[in-house]
C-alpha cells in the first residue's frame, strides 16, 4: 500500500517534467544569435533546463505529496510521525548523485567554454574604448593611421577580437546576440573574442554600472558582408571630406543641419542624455538642450560639444558628458550638430 | 536638566553628537593647518568625512555603551551584579542600552523591519520608474541612489542583522544559559545598527545626492563619487564591526555556556547554524571592512590604490577590490542564508512531528558549506577580465558548494515523509522556502556554468538569483520564524488567518515579481539601468504591478504584528508543542531566562518517541537518558 503512492509520484513527476522540459525547450528564451558563439551557449542552456527541472520537479512533488497525504487532520493534534532519524544508504545516494551530475555538467561547461575562446589565427582585430559613457571602436590599420568609429562594425563570418579597455571606470562590452562579455577595466586591457555570423543590426550594451550616463551607454553592431565592410572601411579611410572647410563636397545649411539633426538622434547619440523637443529626445542625463540653448553662440555651442567640462550647467557634475567627440565625430557631423542646435534654439 | 546631560541616554547622546563634530572639525582644521593647507577650517568634505567617523563613535559614548568599562579604567567602582540595565519593563527600555539578550534581540529584529520597510520602499520607486521606458519620476543620479541604498540596507541593515536579533533572542534560551557571554559587547554591537543605517539613509541628503554605485560600491567608480558615496564605505565600518562583535559573542556563548548535558551533537540545529554563520562572519568580515577601507584612503587622502593608469605613473589594481570584495561578499552569501537553514530545520521538525532527517549530515553540510564559502568568491568575476584561468576552479567549487545545499533539502524532504504536518504560516513559509531556496539554488548552479555566465552576468538574470535566494530564501526564513517565535518572543499569538493572507499573498506575487526577470535577463537587459529598451517595456509593467502587490501584502504582516503585539491572545508557554529549551519556559520567559539550570538529557527533536524530553529541570541523577540522533537504527520507511 506504501509503494503505491511513490510509484503515482513518480509517474505524475515523469509527466511534469517532461511538459516542463519540452516547454523550456519550445520557448526562445535568447536574443537573436548572430555569433558562431551562440549556438554552443544556447545548448548548454538547453542542457542545463532537462537536468534542473525533473530536480525542480522532484522537490515540488515531495513537498505537494507530502502537505496533501501527511497533513494533519481533525483529531491527529497530539499524534506525532514516526521516531525516523535518518537512512545511511539514502543520504549517500543523495549526496553522490547530485556530485556527479555537477561534476559533469562542469565537464561539458569547460568543453564549451574553450569552444567559445577558441583562438583564430587570422582574427581581425577591434580596439574597443570605454570611457564615460561612450563606446568607440578602433580599427589598426597596417599602414596609415587607425579607423576609429563609434559604431561597431564587423564583417560577417570572419572571426574578431576584441581588445578593451577603459579611459575612466570600470565598463562592460556586450553585445547581447554574440552572447559574450567582458569588463572594461582602467590599467589593463581584455581581450573578448567573437565570431559574426549573421548580417543585421545588433545592440552593443555596457553592462557593467559607470556612473550616471550607465544605462544610455550604448551603441550599435553592424554586421555587414565582407564586401560591404571592405567599403565601409574604405570611405572610412579616405581622408577626411570637407576638412578643415576645403576640398570634398560641399554641404548647403539645410543638408548640414539635416545632417547634425540625424547626428543628434543617432550616430552621436545627444539624444540618450538630452531632451530636445525638435529631435524627440527625453533623456535627462544631461542639461535640458530646450531650456539651455536659446541665447547660445554657434561658438558657444561647439565649444560645449568638444570640451564638456569647460563650463557645467549648474546642478549637474562635471566628466559626465564624453570628452571625445572632435575624435568620434567627422568634423562636418560636428559641423552640423552646431548648426543644427543653433537653429532649432533660435 | 543637568542630571540628565550626565547621566547615560539620549540627551547625552545628542549633546556628545555636538561634542563629536566640534572634535572633529577641531581636528581636521588643526591637521590641515599644520600641513599648511590653503583652507584649513572651511574643507566640508574632510569635515564631513571625519565627522561621520567621530560623531557616531561619540554618540554612543554618550548612550552608555561604554560606561561601565570607562568606570573600570578609571578605577571608579563597579557593580558586577548591578543588573539596572538588564531587561525590560516599559517600552522605554527598549530604547537605551540594555543588555539582556530577549531585549536585544526584539531591539535588532524591529530595528532592521524598520529598514526593511525603507529598504522595501525604495524598491518600490525603482518599479514605479521602470514601469515605462524612458525617465518618468526620477532623474539617473536618483535612481542608482535608489537601487544602491535599497541593497545596502537589506543586506547590512536587514538581512544579517535580523537574523542576529533572532538569533540573540533564541540561542541562549536554546543552550540553556541565563544570557549571552558578554552582554555589554552585545549592547554595543546592537547600537552600532541603527548608526549605520541612519548613515546610509541621511545619505540622501548629502550634496551631490547618496551613494549610488551599487552596494558593490566598485572602485574606481567609488572613489570618484560625490561626498554620498563616504556615506556607505563608513556605514559599513559600523554595520560590519557590530557583526563581528556579535559573532564572536555567539561562538563564545555557544562554546563556553552550554547547559550540562548539551554537546555539540544534542544542540538544535539553529545553534549550529548560528555557530557556522558566526565563524564566517569572523573570518570574512573583516575583508570588507578592508574593501571600504581603501575606498576611502584613496577617496579622502589619495592613497591610489584602485587608480591604475599605469601610462600616467600609477601603479593601483582595480581588480584587487573585486577579489577583497567578493572574499567576503560571498561567504556573506552564506550568512545570510545558514541561520535560514538553522530556522527551518527547526520548524520542519516541530510542525512535522518528527525527528529531523539526517541530524548529523544536517550539521556536517553546514560546516561544510562554511569551508567551501571561502573557495567560490571568484564566480562573481568571470567577466572582470582577471586571469581566466581561475574561472575553471572557481566554476567547479561553486556547482560542488550545491551538495551540501541539496543534502540540506533532501533531508528537509525526507523529514515530512509519514510525519504530521501542521501547515500553520511558519510551516507554510517554510515550505515556500524550500520551494523558491530549490529555484533560487537551480539558477545559482546555472550562473556557476562560465559560459551561461557570460551571458547572463550584470544582467535581469542575476536579479532574479539574488531575490530568489535572498527574498524567497532568507526572507522566507525569517518570516518564518518570526512567526514561530513571536508568542515566545511577545507572550503573545499572532492572527493565524492573517498570516496565511501573508503568506499566499507574499507567495503568489514574489513569484510573480522575479520568475519574469530571469526571462528578462537571458532576453539581454543589464541591470541597474534607469532606461531599458522599448522591447522589454511590456514585462516591466508586468513585474512592476506584481511588484507593487507584492509591497502591499507586506503590509498585512505588519498590521498583524503590531495589532496581535498589543491584544492578541496571550500565548501558552509551549503552543507548538516543541522540545528544545527555549519552549520549556513561560512566555516570555523570565528575566534570566531559568529558573533552574536545565540538564540535556536527549536530542532535540525526538518527536515520535513516547515520554521523550530533550532537557530537564531536575537534577542530572532523576533523569531518563534517550539516545540523540541515531542514524539509521530507527525504522525507515521500507
Amino acid at each position: 500500500m506504501r509503494r503505491h503512492p511513490i510509484i503515482q509520484m513518480v509517474a505524475i513527476g515523469a509527466i511534469a517534467s517532461a511538459i516542463g522540459i519540452a516547454l523550456a525547450l519550445w520557448i526562445n528564451w535568447f536574443p537573436a544569435d548572430a555569433a558562431k558563439q551562440d549556438k554552443p551557449i544556447d545548448t548548454l542552456y538547453d542542457v542545463l533546463m532537462i537536468v534542473s527541472i525533473p530536480i525542480f520537479v522532484l522537490v515540488m512533488t515531495v513537498i505537494l505529496y507530502s502537505a496533501w497525504a501527511f497533513r494533519m487532520r481533525p483529531g491527529q493534534e497530539k499524534e506525532d510521525g514516526p521516531p525516523i532519524h535518518g537512512n545511511t544508504r539514502l543520504e549517500v545516494f543523495w549526496t553522490a548523485i547530485p556530485a556527479i551530475i555537477l561534476v559533469s555538467l562542469c565537464s561539458y561547461a569547460y568543453a564549451v567554454l574553450n569552444d567559445i575562446e577558441k583562438v583564430h589565427a587570422d582574427e581581425l582585430v577591434v580596439k574597443v574604448h570605454a570611457i564615460q559613457f561612450a563606446w568607440s571602436f578602433e580599427y589598426p590599420q597596417a599602414n596609415g593611421r587607425p579607423v576609429v568609429s563609434n559604431q561597431l562594425y564587423l564583417p560577417k563570418d570572419k572571426p574578431v577580437r576584441f581588445d578593451i579597455d577603459s579611459q575612466d571606470v570600470l565598463h562592460d562590452f556586450w553585445v547581447p546576440a554574440f552572447r559574450v562579455k567582458i569588463d572594461a577595466v582602467p590599467g589593463i586591457t581584455t581581450r573578448l573574442r567573437a565570431t559574426p555570423t549573421r548580417i543585421g543590426i545588433f545592440p552593443v550594451v555596457c553592462a557593467e554600472l559607470c556612473g550616471l550616463g550607465h544605462s544610455v551607454m550604448r551603441s550599435t553592431a553592424h554586421v555587414l558582408s565582407p564586401a560591404a565592410f571592405d567599403r565601409w572601411l574604405a570611405s572610412e579611410k579616405a581622408p577626411a571630406v570637407n576638412a578643415g572647410g576645403g576640398g570634398g563636397r560641399q554641404l548647403s545649411q539645410a543638408q548640414l543641419i539635416a545632417l547634425g539633426r540625424t547626428t543628434f538622434i543617432g550616430d552621436g547619440g545627444c539624444g540618450a542624455c538630452h531632451t530636445l523637443a525638435d529631435a524627440g529626445t527625453t533623456g535627462t542625463t544631461g542639461p535640458d538642450l530646450d531650456r539651455v540653448l536659446p541665447g547660445m553662440s554657434e561658438d558657444e555651442i561647439r565649444t560645449d560639444i568638444v570640451d564638456p567640462n569647460a563650463t557645467i550647467a549648474p546642478g549637474y557634475q562635471a566628466n559626465i558628458m564624453p570628452p571625445n567627440f572632435s575624435q568620434t565625430l567627422s568634423s562636418q557631423q560636428l559641423d552640423g550638430l552646431v548648426a543644427y542646435l543653433a537653429t532649432v534654439s533660435k | 536638566m543637568i542630571a540628565k546631560l550626565r547621566a547615560p541616554g539620549w540627551y547625552r547622546a545628542g549633546l556628545f553628537i555636538l561634542l563629536g563634530i566640534a572634535f572633529s572639525y577641531l581636528l581636521v582644521g588643526t591637521v590641515r593647518s599644520a600641513m599648511h593647507y590653503s583652507d584649513p577650517w572651511t574643507d566640508g568634505d574632510a569635515i564631513t568625512i571625519v565627522s561621520l567617523l567621530g560623531a557616531p563613535l561619540f554618540f554612543l559614548v554618550g548612550l552608555g555603551c561604554f560606561d561601565y568599562w570607562f568606570y573600570w579604567v578609571s578605577g571608579r567602582p563597579t557593580r558586577p551584579e548591578d543588573h539596572s540595565a538588564h531587561g525590560a519593563t516599559g517600552w522605554k527600555d527598549y530604547f537605551r542600552v540594555n543588555t539582556d539578550h530577549k531585549v536585544i534581540g526584539i531591539q535588532y529584529v524591529c530595528t532592521s523591519f524598520f529598514f526593511l520597510f525603507v529598504g522595501g520602499l525604495l524598491a518600490m520607486l525603482m518599479r514605479a520608474e521602470l514601469a515605462q521606458p524612458g525617465m518618468q519620476f526620477v532623474n539617473s543620479q536618483q535612481f542608482n541612489g535608489l537601487f544602491s541604498v535599497h541593497a545596502a540596507l537589506l543586506i547590512f541593515l536587514f538581512v544579517i542583522p535580523v537574523f542576529a536579533g533572532l538569533a540573540n533572542y533564541v540561542i541562549p534560551l536554546m543552550i540553556g544559559a541565563p544570557d549571552m557571554a558578554f552582554p555589554r559587547l552585545n549592547a554595543l554591537s546592537f547600537w552600532m545598527l541603527p548608526v549605520a543605517g541612519t548613515m546610509m539613509v541621511g545619505s540622501f541628503l548629502a550634496p551631490g545626492g547618496s551613494f549610488a554605485t551599487g552596494w558593490t560600491a566598485y572602485a574606481p567608480l567609488s572613489t570618484e563619487m560625490p561626498i554620498g558615496q563616504l556615506f556607505f564605505t563608513i556605514g559599513v565600518q559600523f554595520a560590519g564591526a557590530s557583526s563581528i562583535a556579535t559573532a564572536l559573542n555567539f561562538l563564545v556563548t555557544i562554546i563556553t555556556m552550554r547547559a550540562p548535558g548539551m554537546s555539540f551533537f544534542r544542540m538544535p540545529l539553529l545553534v549550529w547554524a548560528n555557530f557556522s554563520t558566526s565563524l564566517l562572519v569572523v573570518i570574512a568580515t573583516p575583508f570588507v571592512a578592508a574593501s571600504q577601507f581603501f575606498v576611502l584612503l584613496d577617496r579622502a587622502l589619495g592613497f591610489q590604490f584602485f587608480d591604475a593608469f599605469v601610462g600616467a605613473g600609477k601603479d593601483g589594481s582595480v581588480l584587487m577590490y573585486q577579489h577583497v570584495f567578493w572574499f567576503y561578499s560571498h561567504p556573506a552569501v552564506y550568512i545570510m542564508m545558514l541561520p535560514g537553514f538553522g530556522i527551518i530545520s527547526e520548524i520542519i521538525s516541530v510542525k512535522a512531528r518528527k525527528p529531523i532527517f539526517g541530524y548529523r549530515m544536517m550539521a556536517f553540510s553546514l560546516l561544510a558549506i562554511v569551508v567551501l564559502g571561502f573557495t567560490v568568491w571568484a564566480h562573481h568575476m568571470f567577466v572582470s577580465g582577471m586571469q581566466s584561468w581561475i574561472r575553471i576552479p572557481m566554476m567547479i567549487t561553486t556547482a560542488i558548494i550545491a551538495v551540501p545545499t541539496g543534502i540540506k533539502i533532501f533531508s528537509w524532504l525526507a523529514t515530512l515523509w509519514r510525519g504530521v504536518l501542521h501547515l500553520d504560516t511558519p510551516m507554510l513559509f517554510a515550505l515556500g522556502f524550500l520551494t523558491t531556496f530549490t529555484l533560487g539554488g537551480i539558477s545559482g548552479v546555472m550562473l556557476a556554468m562560465i559560459p551561461f555566465d557570460i551571458h547572463v552576468s550584470d544582467t535581469y538574470f542575476i536579479v532574479a538569483h539574488i531575490h530568489y535566494v535572498l527574498f524567497g530564501g532568507s526572507l522566507f526564513t525569517i518570516f518564518a520564524g518570526v512567526y514561530y517565535w513571536f508568542p515566545k518572543m511577545t507572550g503573545r499569538m499572532y492572527d493565524e488567518r492573517l498570516g496565511k493572507i501573508h503568506f499566499w499573498a507574499t507567495f503568489v506575487f514574489f513569484n510573480l515579481t522575479f520568475a519574469p526577470m530571469h526571462v528578462i535577463g537571458v532576453q539581454g537587459m543589464p541591470r541597474r539601468v534607469a532606461d531599458y529598451a522599448q522591447q522589454f517595456a511590456g514585462m516591466n509593467l508586468a513585474i512592476s504591478i506584481a511588484s507593487f502587490l507584492l509591497g502591499i501584502s507586506m503590509m498585512v504582516f505588519l498590521y498583524n504584528m503590531v495589532v496581535s503585539w498589543r491584544l492578541g491572545p496571550r500565548a501558552a508557554s509551549n503552543p507548538w508543542r516543541a522540545l528544545t529549551l527555549e519552549w520549556q519556559v513561560s512566555s516570555p520567559p523570565p528575566i534570566f531566562n531559568f529558573d533552574a539550570v536545565p540538564t540535556v538529557v536527549g536530542g532535540p527533536y525526538e518527536y515520535g518517541i513516547p515520554g521523550a524530553v530533550h532537557g530537564i529541570f531536575q537534577s542530572p541523577a532523576e533523569a531518563k537518558p534517550t539516545p540523540a540522533g541515531n542514524v539509521a537504527t530507527a525504522p525507515t520507511t521500507e
